[in-house]
């Protein structure tokens, strides 16, 4: 497959993300949409860690090279989980005062 | 047209419809059943690349784990379509019309990169996404992330807990 196709791809999924993070109001869906972001950025890494395999292997048969970029995504991986359990408590939080998920209730955090 | 081909151009066309579907759905369960969707056609992805280890990552924790958890908190919090909040339409065009110029930017920058030519994702070869690979560089090289995320985990875990607690 040429990496472009896969850039394209990610590319497409991490807009996506954005617009629903722009358009959206409720605070549970934005946060969802954070997680797309987050999708489309591992499988771009998990594409680009293939990439320079072609070259490598004519080298060497039992090359390791890439296997830093997989590693990344299972860190990120880590990270976003860490991420949603403390996102999802405020958002449960903003729900309890609030009575909303409506992330415009948040504008009041400034005063 | 190879099997691979058809299978990249199968599950990029449900990731991206999918996602759509996420964005459109009035109903937030519905845009939680149809991020599911986006996640198990990455995990197909991993597997066409042979990334076999993410795959099956990505299908328990986001899929499973991630996704359960938010179910949960919108089925909790009795959301539906009519309490959903609406931006208004000019917001939403606004918002459409500048994710539309990003991504316009950069599919404009990847078609000018000389870098990029030729170069090709090999989806069969080579065995580095197994998880005897992996499970020697990241007990090996990355022990010192890998004990860390273990106090990530901690801290977040009790960072949920104090957020989240009655007052």
């Amino acid at each position: 497959m040429p990496i472009q196709y896969y850039i394209y791809l990610c590319l497409t999924l991490f807009s996506i993300g954005i617009i629903g993070v722009l358009t959206r109001r409720n605070a549970i869906i934005v946060f969802m949409c954070i997680e797309l972001m987050l999708n489309a950025v591992n499988l771009l890494l998990v594409a680009f860690s293939k990439m320079h395999l072609a070259t490598a292997l004519v080298a060497d048969k039992a090359t390791k090279v890439g296997t830093d970029g997989q590693l990344f995504v299972f860190f990120i991986m880590v990270v976003a989980a860490a991420e949603v359990s403390v996102g999802l408590a405020i958002i449960v939080m903003l729900y309890r005062n609030t009575h909303s998920v409506d992330i415009n209730f948040l504008n009041r955090l400034k005063n | 047209m190879s099997i691979t081909e058809i299978l990249f151009f199968f599950l990029s066309a449900l990731a991206i419809v999918s996602a759509i579907m996420v964005l459109v759905s009035k109903n937030p369960v519905y845009s939680v059943l149809w991020l599911v969707a986006v996640f198990f056609a990455i995990s197909g992805h991993y597997i066409l690349l042979n990334a076999q280890f993410l795959a099956i990552v990505n299908m328990i924790v986001y899929a499973g784990a991630i996704m359960v958890l938010f179910l949960f908190v919108i089925m909790l919090m009795n959301l539906n379509a009519q309490s959903e909040p609406q931006k208004n339409m000019w917001m939403k065009l606004a918002g459409v019309i500048s994710g539309g110029c990003f991504l316009m930017v950069l599919v404009s920058l990847v078609r000018q990169a000389n870098e990029l030519t030729n170069k090709k994702a090999l989806t069969v070869e080579g065995n580095i996404g197994l998880i005897k690979n992996l499970g020697k560089v990241l007990f090996s090289d990355y022990v010192v992330p890998f004990e860390i995320t273990s106090v990530l985990f901690l801290s977040a875990m009790v960072g949920a807990i104090v957020i989240g607690k009655k007052d």
